[in-house]
C-alpha cells in the first residue's frame, strides 16, 4: 500500500484518539472516524486519504482498552499504523480488528510528515520513499500471522468457521 | 500436566504457574498460551461493541453465561438518549443469552466484592481490570471483539508476561498512602516501563483496598496484570463474603524475575502533572496551584478507607468557595457503608456533591465535567489531554487525602497538617 504520512510524536494515548464522551454514544464505526485524533488535531479525518499511514513514536496507543481507537483510526482511511511501539491493548486490537500495525524502533525518526511511503504487509516493511530507506518490522509468530493475514479476527472467523485456538469448526445452529 | 507439581515448582513465577494452569502445559515468559478463562467484564462503552462483534461473527452461544458480565456504570443512570440506547441493547442481549448484567456499581469493585477468588483467571474489555490481582487472580484487559470471541469459546490467547518484582519495606508516614506508592512507581518505571510486564508485590502488608487501588492504577505503567499473592488478609476477606480460593499461587523462589524495593518510610505524598500519568512530583512540586474542581472518586480510590480519611481531614471544615468537591464511590456497596457510617453526612455538611458509583468525570462523560481552562485535582487514573473533558482542562492526580485537602483550600494543598 502506498500513501502519505501522518506523523506524530510518543506516548499518543487512547484518549487523544478517540475521547470518552463520543465513543460511549456510539457503536458505528463511521460515525467514531469523525472523532479521529481528535485530542490532537480535529480536522485530522478530513487530512486523510485511503491507504495513507499514520507514523509515531513510541507507545501508541496507551491508556484504555477501548478498541474504538482503531476502529476510528481504520475507518478514517488510514491503511497501517507504524510506531517505534505500541501500547499492549491497543497492539492487540489493531490486530483484531484488521488494522496493520507495524513496530519499527526508531520509525518515528525517519519519516518527516508529507512523505510518501509504502507500506508492504506481507514483508512487513515499510519504505520511504523520499529517502528510498526501507525499515523492517519485527515478525508476528504463529497464529498472530495468521490473524494479520486474514484482516483481523472476525474475517478470520468467517474463513475457518473457527478462532485460531480452537481445535474444529464451530456448530451453527 | 499435574496443577500440584506447577504450583510447587520454585523456578516458575505467579505469572507463569497460573497460565500453566490455564492452558494445561507448561509455559514460560515469552511463550503464547490459549487459557481457559473463569470471568469476564466487558461495560457500557466496551460491552455494545462486543455484542455487535458476536453478531457480526455470526455467534450463537455463549460458553457459559455464569462468566460472563455486562456492566452498566461509565455513563450511569444513562446522560442521555443515546447511551439510553447503548443501555437498552446491552440489557435484551444479556436477557437474551441469561448472562448477568449489574446496572449502578463499578465493574471492578463490584467484581472484588462478590466474584473475584485467588487463582481465577479474568479477562475484561476493560484497562483496569487489573484491579482483581487484589485478590490474587491474573486479571487483564482486552478488547470488544476479543471478549465476544471469549463469551463464545470460553478461551483466548496470552502471552506470558515477564515479572517485576515489587518489594515494599518499611511503613508509610503519616499523609502518605498506597496511591502514593504506585503513583512513585509510575513516575520511576514511565507510562511503559512495564508494558507486558507482571507486577508482583510482596512485602509490607497492605489492605485489600489499598492493593486494590495499586493493582488498578498499574495499567497506567503499561502492566499487564498486577498481583498480591493470597495471604491471611486475603482469606479473611474471602471467608466474610463467603468465598474460597480456587487456587493458591504463589510466585517460586527462583523464579526468573526482575525485582525493585521500595522503602515506604522515604515516600512522601506525591502528585501527577497535567497530561501524562509519568509525571509524578513529590506534592511540592504543585502545592498552591488553584482549583476549581476535586474529585474524589473512581475505582481507582474511592473505597471505604479513601472515604475515611477524606471525611477526617473535611469534618467541621468547608470545601472552600469557588471550588466543588465531587465524590463518587467506586461501588454501590461502599456508598451504602459510607451513609450508614455517617461519612456521606460529613461530605454533604462540607459542601461536597456526593454522586452514585459511575465512571462520570473519571471519564469525562457525566457528574463532574470539566469546561475550558478548568483545573481539577483528582484521584482518578488519567490525567490525559482532554480526558474529563475541555481539551484545555488541567488535571493533577494525588491520594484521595491530598483531593480533600485540597478542597478545603482551594489550591493543591498537603494533607499532612490535617492529619
Ligand atoms: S472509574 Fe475510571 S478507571 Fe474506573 S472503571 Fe471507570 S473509567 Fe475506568
Amino acid at each position: 500500500m502506498n500513501g502519505k504520512a501522518h506523523v506524530f510524536g510518543d506516548y499518543v494515548n487512547t484518549d487523544l484518539i478517540i475521547p470518552f464522551r463520543f465513543k460511549a454514544r456510539t457503536n458505528d464505526p463511521v460515525e467514531l472516524a469523525k472523532y479521529c485524533m481528535y485530542g490532537i488535531d480535529r480536522e485530522f479525518p478530513k487530512k486523510v486519504s485511503k491507504g495513507d499511514v499514520i507514523v509515531a513514536g513510541v507507545n501508541f496507543g496507551g491508556g484504555s482498552s477501548r478498541e474504538q481507537a482503531p476502529v476510528a483510526i481504520k475507518y478514517a482511511g488510514i491503511g497501517a499504523v507504524v510506531a517505534d511501539s505500541f501500547a499492549r491493548i491497543f497492539f492487540r486490537n489493531a490486530l483484531v480488528i484488521g488494522l496493520p500495525a507495524l513496530e519499527i524502533p526508531g520509525i518515528q525518526k525517519q519519516v518527516k510528515a508529507g512523505d510518501a511511503v509504502a507500506v508492504d504487509l506481507r514483508k512487513r516493511t515499510l519504505t520511504n520513499l523520499r529517502t528510498k530507506k526501507t525499515f523492517q518490522a519485527a515478525p508476528l509468530t504463529g497464529f498472530l500471522r495468521d490473524l494479520e493475514a486474514a484482516g483481523g479476527l472476525a474475517a478470520y472467523h468467517k474463513r475457518h468457521g473457527k478462532f485460531p485456538w480452537e481445535p474444529g469448526k464451530r456448530k451453527t445452529t | 500436566m499435574e496443577a500440584r507439581r506447577i504450583l510447587t515448582d520454585p523456578s516458575l513465577s505467579f505469572a507463569e504457574k497460573a497460565l500453566s494452569i490455564k492452558s494445561g502445559r507448561e509455559v514460560r515468559a515469552g511463550d503464547v498460551a490459549v487459557v481457559d478463562v473463569d470471568l469476564t467484564l466487558a461495560q457500557d462503552s466496551t460491552g455494545p461493541l462486543a455484542i455487535r462483534s458476536f453478531q457480526e461473527m455470526g455467534l450463537k452461544k455463549i460458553f457459559d453465561p455464569r462468566k460472563v458480565f455486562i456492566f452498566l456504570d461509565h455513563t450511569y443512570p444513562a446522560a442521555d438518549e443515546k447511551v439510553a440506547t447503548l443501555h437498552t441493547m446491552v440489557r435484551d442481549f444479556c436477557a437474551r443469552h441469561a448472562c448477568n448484567v449489574v446496572e449502578g456499581t463499578i465493574s471492578h469493585q463490584h467484581l472484588l466484592e462478590e466474584q473475584v477468588v485467588p487463582g481465577m483467571l479474568l479477562v475484561g474489555a476493560d484497562s483496569h481490570t487489573n484491579q482483581a490481582g487484589a485478590l490474587g487472580a491474573f486479571a487483564t484487559g482486552l478488547g470488544s471483539t476479543e471478549i465476544a470471541s471469549v463469551w463464545a469459546s470460553g478461551k483466548t490467547w496470552l502471552r506470558v508476561p515477564e515479572t517485576l518484582r515489587i518489594t515494599l519495606e518499611g511503613t508509610l508516614a503519616k499523609g502518605v498512602f498506597a496511591r502514593d506508592i504506585i503513583m512513585h512507581l509510575i513516575g520511576q518505571l514511565g507510562e511503559d516501563g512495564a508494558n507486558y510486564t507482571s507486577l508482583e508485590w510482596t512485602g509490607t502488608r497492605l489492605s485489600i483496598d489499598s492493593r486494590a487501588c495499586i493493582c488498578n492504577n498499574s495499567v497506567e505503567c503499561g502492566a499487564k496484570n498486577s498481583v498480591f499473592a493470597p495471604d491471611q488478609l486475603t482469606v479473611q476477606y474471602l471467608r466474610a463474603r463467603g468465598r474460597k480460593p480456587m487456587l493458591d499461587i504463589q510466585s517460586g523462589a527462583q523464579a526468573t524475575i526482575k525485582e525493585k524495593t521500595i522503602d515506604l518510610a522515604d515516600l512522601e505524598p506525591q502528585v501527577t502533572l497535567p497530561e501524562h500519568v509519568d509525571r509524578v512530583k513529590p506534592l511540592s512540586a504543585a502545592e498552591g496551584t488553584p482549583i476549581h474542581e476535586g474529585f474524589l472518586g473512581s475505582s481507582t480510590n474511592c473505597r471505604l478507607e479513601d472515604l475515611q480519611v477524606a471525611a477526617h481531614i473535611l469534618k467541621g471544615r468547608k470545601v472552600k468557595a469557588g471550588t466543588r468537591l465531587v465524590i463518587t464511590p467506586a461501588s454501590k456497596r461502599i456508598f451504602l457503608q459510607a451513609v450508614r457510617d455517617g461519612l456521606v453526612d460529613t461530605f454533604m455538611q462540607a459542601g461536597a456533591v456526593f454522586t452514585n458509583s459511575t465512571c462520570g468525570a473519571c471519564v469525562g462523560t457525566h457528574m463532574g465535567v470539566l469546561g475550558e481552562n478548568e483545573v481539577a485535582i483528582s484521584c482518578s487514573p488519567r490525567n490525559y489531554t482532554g480526558r474529563m473533558g475541555s481539551l484545555s482542562a488541567q488535571v493533577y492526580l494525588a491520594s484521595p487525602a491530598t483531593v480533600a485537602a485540597s478542597a478545603v483550600e482551594g489550591r493543591i494543598a498537603d494533607p499532612r497538617k490535617y492529619l
